[in-house]
């Protein structure tokens, strides 16, 4: 921990794995070894140069980073209010931010030794981004996905069954990303010798959120920088949506200490949180323990765990990181909330103005943008976190549209 | 403090045999078959009943126990609910020890004081949580012994000599070795492996040690209740429970009796398994 900054939020987590009250290492004994282990592993490549220098290297010439601060100016004049730029990580290599992790965790799962990767995913951009590192590296990749989530992004699956993945449909629960996530969990607690498993966001037990963190904020680091570079100072205010809450805590984090820096998440208000159809687990959801850790849930009177509904297969889960639970309570980050309709408004005012088809989840984002932008001065500098395309969300798209294809 | 797993596990050891364990779901398929297993579980050869709280997301069980809180949930199971068919089956049994297994969020959501409170007074002796291992103690582990609860950890082929101490520390009643690396209901343990770990887990603590995850026969049952203080069985009773559905996911009549009658040949198989070793 710095000496010379004893009040700084960034710090976090404390030994056990902690922000505040959240976070923790709540998994079943089989695993915790692997955990602890995964802990010490982590913290002895962090301090190894030669392991940075090595993602460095593959985030430049593999993934195409750094990206860039685009100033949107179209949608700018559109709001006419704040001046909006676009932190472009929907160009990365797969078309979204999850590279980012999935380059750091399989760096690491080689450091380890270990053979066989495993994963979970929603939206199928974590898996996809998971099958490419493993296609990369030669490891054999396992993808355990819903059946609903694969029913609505064919397109995804098709792409990790090219990359030579292996794609398992889960039907137990509601067959959604917590689903895949359990079943995620149930092989690794079988397969404990040889397999790493990878989780997508920053949720799961100790060391799992701060480490995905790290590897994503390379988003707000390199934001910082470009930020600096065009308007010579920090930006007012940042933005991002937020699944599992990973894209955000990659822009957010190097962010916390500058005070300045208005920090806004975006969450998936479905078809109203009111409605109870959603996936605002902080707007909506109470604190409680699941997949490894303590944080905001959707969750019933008898503490059992709801569904969330959100047109966004990649927003759809019960749960948030326990960073953001905690930076929730602080009061250091607000969190907000968009709707499926609203997002679909700002889906297409994406495609029209600026030429980028925005992925279903950082249209939570836009939306929640196109809301405050107006209301603020046109000095006031704002970075949304484009963190996905939308080829994927075409179909549903046009689907929810009615336009048949 | 004595408590009822105490008595259980010395009585049974003044007999010379092992404790037969049955693990179901509370609440699996209703309240009311459920109710009639569990009262009968006793009678049936149980010496240990361990019954689940039903959760949406059982992450270390495999489909059979998943299925099975499900169908609980699915016809209005509750902690309360759970806690209430304890508090029945008190009434007419106060020697039989109950452990809850389950998961963390139910109880946490409940409230650990609250929770403790209600468990000791509807008659539960025991608690087992999966996803609270030693370094998470102070959430449920240390509360539930200061209000006399036992609590049951888990030890599991990955705990190794250097981690067991940690694992047993807080560790009362009775010890669950968890034969195999992977869910409820897999592949079935290698008896020669779980010999040696049972004694592993014994160099290291007085406490008996329960052995389950996949035994599925009497047979199994009776091969682990040769070398370990307490044979549990899960999925296969479960399993049984669901073969008694009708195609509208009912109970048929007479469920409970013919599921009884499968856990007296598990219960069979693990009361003879030392005296035929005997002779
Ligand atoms: C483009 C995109 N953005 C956001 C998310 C949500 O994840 P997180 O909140 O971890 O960034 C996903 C998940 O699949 C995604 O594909």
């Amino acid at each position: 921990m710095s000496l010379s900054k004893p009040n700084t939020l960034r710090s976090g987590p404390d030994e056990r794995g902690r922000f505040g009250i959240f976070g923790g290492r709540f998994v079943a004994e089989t695993l915790m070894p692997l955990v602890l282990d995964l802990d010490k592993a982590y913290a002895a490549a962090k301090a190894d140069p030669a392991f940075q220098a090595e993602i460095d290297f593959m985030q430049r010439d593999y993934v195409g980073r750094p990206s860039p601060l685009y100033l949107a100016e179209r949608l700018t004049e559109h709001f006419n209010g704040a001046k909006i730029y676009l932190k472009r990580d929907e160009l990365n290599h797969t078309g979204s931010h999850k590279i980012n992790n999935c380059l750091g965790q399989i760096l690491l799962a080689r450091r380890m030794g270990k053979t066989r990767i495993i994963a979970e995913t929603g939206a199928g951009q974590h898996g996809v981004a998971t099958a490419t590192v493993c296609a990369r590296f030669g490891l054999p990749c396992v993808i355990y996905m819903g059946a609903t989530d694969i029913e609505r992004q064919k397109p995804n699956v098709f792409r990790m069954k090219l990359l030579g993945a292996e794609v398992i449909p889960v039907t137990s629960g509601t067959g959604t990303l917590k689903d895949a996530m359990n079943e995620a969990l149930r092989d690794w607690v079988t397969n404990v010798e040889n397999t790493y498993y990878l989780i997508g966001t920053v949720a799961g037990p100790h060391p799992y959120p701060a480490m995905v963190r790290d590897f994503q904020s390379v988003i707000g680091s390199e934001t910082k920088v470009q930020m600096m570079e065009r308007e010579g100072r920090l930006p007012d205010s940042i933005v991002a949506c937020i699944g599992g809450g990973s894209n955000a805590m990659g822009l957010f984090h190097p962010f916390l200490d500058d005070t300045s820096v208005k920090i806004y998440g975006v969450e998936a208000a479905g078809k109203g949180i009111e409605t109870g159809e959603h996936c605002a687990s902080l707007k909506g959801g109470t604190p409680g323990v699941l997949h490894g850790n303590r944080t905001y849930l959707l969750q019933d009177d008898d503490g059992q765990i709801k569904d969330g509904h959100s047109i966004s297969a990649g927003l759809d889960y019960p749960g948030i990181g326990p960073e953001h639970a905690w930076l929730h309570e602080t009061g250091r980050a607000e969190y907000v909330s968009a709707t499926d309709k609203e997002a679909l408004e700002a889906f297409q005012l994406c495609s029209k103005l600026e030429g980028i088809i925005p992925a279903l989840e950082p249209a939570h984002a836009l939306a929640f943008v196109s809301k405050i932008a107006p209301t603020l001065p046109k000095d006031h500098l704002m970075v949304m976190n484009m963190c996905g395309r939308g080829d994927k969300d075409v179909f549903s798209v046009a689907d929810y549209l009615g336009v048949k294809l | 403090m004595t408590t009822r797993l105490d008595k259980r596990f010395a009585a049974l050891k003044e007999e010379g045999r092992a404790a037969f364990v049955t693990f179901i779901t509370g609440g699996d398929p209703d309240f009311d078959t459920s109710f009639e297993v569990l009262k009968g579980l006793p009678a049936a050869g149980a010496d240990v009943i361990e019954l689940g709280m039903p959760f949406t997301d059982p992450m270390a069980d495999g489909p059979a126990i998943q299925a099975s809180s499900q169908r609980a949930l699915r016809n209005g199971a509750t902690m309360k609910k759970t806690l209430e068919l304890v508090r029945r089956f008190r009434d007419g049994d106060n020697e039989t020890p109950i452990v809850l297994m389950g998961y963390y969020n139910p109880i946490y959501h409940m409230g650990v004081e609250t929770f403790l409170t209600r468990a000791c007074e509807a008659g539960v002796d025991g608690l087992i949580v999966v996803d609270l291992p030693p370094e998470e103690d102070d959430e449920l582990c240390e509360p539930a012994m200061r209000a006399g609860l036992n609590f049951i950890r888990l030890a599991t082929p990955t705990t190794d000599d250097r981690r067991l101490p940690a694992v047993l520390a807080n560790t009362s009643g009775f010890v669950y070795y968890v034969s195999i690396t992977g869910i409820t209901g897999s592949a079935s343990p290698e008896a020669r492996n779980v010999a040696d770990a049972v004694a592993r887990i014994k160099r290291h603590t007085p406490l008996p040690v329960a052995v389950g995850f996949g035994i599925k026969t009497p047979a199994q049952a009776a091969d682990i209740a040769r070398t370990a203080d307490g044979a549990v069985v899960g999925s296969a009773i479960v399993d049984a429970i669901a073969k008694e559905l009708d195609s509208e996911g009912r109970a048929k009549p007479g469920a409970a009796e013919r599921v009884l009658g499968f856990v007296r040949s598990l219960a069979d198989g693990v009361h003879k398994a030392r005296a035929a070793a005997a002779e």
